[in-house]
């Protein structure tokens, strides 16, 4: 029930994309040293963020391909999505989880005026 | 506290029913309690009764940061079973499907607990299959599993279109599954506990911790802070929101899940009817509406919402399968938040924090375990061991890879 950007195909509706789950989960390098914990903690224990929260997309139902994005988790507004591999951007401190950035930008444009 | 009988209904009539006492006090948080439990939902309230009935710990607080029973307690489709396939899930959801048999009469209120009968329908091979499996494995652990064929699913409800897009091949039957009120299920608890000492602190709502050395000595709340010498957070979908006060993480997520209901009708449907593969349970309230759920939303949120397509997926196959319904009108939908682990089972566990006992990780389906999972947790929060029943669902669960894997028989396809 909201839009999700693609960097690819701009703002489309959620319904077009699949979610991946928390961003930037490494894998650890070298699985066979490190403890049971460790191991379960990489597969299973996820962050869970009330806020905002890195998370993985698919656009399935058009380009096909991974991005990462910003969300806010309480809202549901999507900040700014980012290509793989790119750091994720950083919302403005007093974001209130209402506007994405594309409209923040505009909204700030017009207070200038 | 009064009892409710017939009695009281009478003498209470003569003066206009304006001298009922009040369910349960509202008292200011004490500085100490030996047990504080972080959440008012269903599962809270009767890890306190318990606490206070069974284990003799009766300075207990439940703090709970809006109103009793309005996060998944209020918000699920109030289904009872037991019909799961693993030994340690039918210990626990059997052990509550006969707590509550006598619920009602132990709290002296009325939960209005039926058990109408859960019918979980087979679509395709594969879903015979799984009903095949998990029916005997029901059937072996005591706890009653009837197959149905398609006549025998029409001749239970009459209403439904065997031929439809969702073809029904077969049925597993839980005749002592149903369904109760789950308000009351909350209120009945909290009176119940209320009388017994328990001071249930509504509007309080939990900003950290005060953890020394590695032990937790008491909460910071929204209404100063509260010293206690266990707690037990029960905090549903925002356990991982808790856990990282406490200064770790859990292995949740958490996804809305909605639900909703038809206007009042006459009786049309005497059971509950669920189904793995078209994502819809039903059934109808005594007040005539029907209750509908369906599945979670793919992502993770705590906006208590849930999406519009979602409503689309359930409501689409319940009009295949009961196209009766096709000009019913929806009164209410609603979203709840649920925490979602990855076998979908419970985490009924201790904490790198000593003194701290987490119960979460319900998911879509705890409404149906209040009483044993109050019960359960109750006695390890009291002895400091997990009770015998909870014990597998320990959070170790998650490095040992001793999961309790029960995707297919939470009932809704995740």
């Amino acid at each position: 029930m909201f839009l999700v950007k693609c960097p690819w195909c701009g703002w489309r509706d959620q319904t077009e994309f699949s979610y991946g789950g928390e961003a930037h989960i490494a894998r650890p390098l070298e699985p066979g040293q490190i403890s049971d914990q460790e191991w379960g903690d990489y597969i299973y224990t996820r962050t869970n963020t009330k806020g905002i929260h890195a998370e993985r997309w698919v656009h399935t139902q058009a380009c096909g391909r991974w991005f990462n994005a910003l969300r806010h988790t309480v809202t549901d507004v999507m900040w700014d999505s980012y290509k793989m591999g790119e750091d994720a951007p950083t919302p403005p401190k007093d974001w209130d989880g209402l506007t994405c950035c594309d409209d923040h930008k505009k909204l700030a444009e017009g207070a200038k005026k | 506290m009064k009892k409710y009988s017939i009695f009281a209904i009478a003498r209470n009539a003569r003066t206009h029913h304006e001298n009922w006492e009040r369910a349960w006090r509202s008292p200011d948080p004490k500085p100490h309690y030996d047990v504080v439990i972080i959440g008012g939902g269903g599962h809270g309230l009767a890890t306190a009764y318990y606490l206070a009935k069974e284990c003799g710990i009766t300075n207990v607080a439940v703090i709970e940061k809006g109103w009793l029973g309005g996060g998944n307690t209020g918000r699920n489709t109030t289904i009872v079973r037991s019909n799961y396939l693993w030994d340690e899930s039918a210990a626990l959801y059997d052990h509550a499907v006969r707590l509550w048999e006598g619920l009602s009469d132990e709290l002296n209120y009325n939960v209005m607990f039926s058990q109408r009968g859960l019918l979980h329908l087979a679509h395709n091979v594969h879903d015979m299959q799984e009903i095949g499996r998990r029916g005997n494995s029901i059937y072996m652990n005591g706890i009653d599993s009837e197959f149905l064929s398609p006549e025998q699913v029409k001749e239970m409800v009459p209403i439904i279109n065997l031929n439809c897009r969702y073809p029904v091949m077969g049925g597993l039957l839980q005749r002592r599954g149903g369904t109760a009120r789950h308000d009351a299920v909350a209120w009945g608890y909290a009176r119940a506990a209320d009388a017994m000492g328990v001071d249930i602190i509504q509007n309080c709502e939990v900003t950290g911790f005060k953890i020394e050395g590695g032990v937790v000595k008491g909460v910071e709340t929204t209404r100063g802070s509260i010293g206690a010498g266990k707690v037990g957070v029960v905090a549903a979908g925002h356990s991982s929101v808790v856990a990282e006060m406490a200064g770790f993480r859990m292995p949740l997520e958490s996804f809305p899940l909605q639900a909703f209901v038809s206007e009042p009708m006459k009786p049309i449907v005497d059971c509950v009817i669920m189904s793995n593969a078209i994502h819809a349970y039903i059934s109808q309230s005594d007040k005539g509406e029907l209750v509908i759920g369906g599945s979670g939303d793919p992502y993770i949120s705590y906006s208590q919402r849930g999406s519009f397509d979602q409503i689309e997926h359930v409501v689409g196959p319940v009009l295949e399968l009961y196209p009766i319904f096709s000009r019913v009108r929806m009164l209410r939908q609603w979203g709840g938040i649920t925490d979602v682990t990855v076998d979908r089972s419970p985490i009924m566990t201790k904490t790198p924090v000593e003194n701290m006992f987490f119960n979460c990780g319900w998911g879509t389906g705890g409404f149906k375990a209040t009483p044993g999972s109050g019960h359960v947790f109750a006695h390890s929060i009291a002895k400091g061991e997990m009770h015998p029943v909870a014990a597998p669902f320990s959070m170790d669960r998650f490095h040992t890879g001793a999961l309790i894997d029960e995707a297919a028989a939470a009932a809704v396809a995740h």
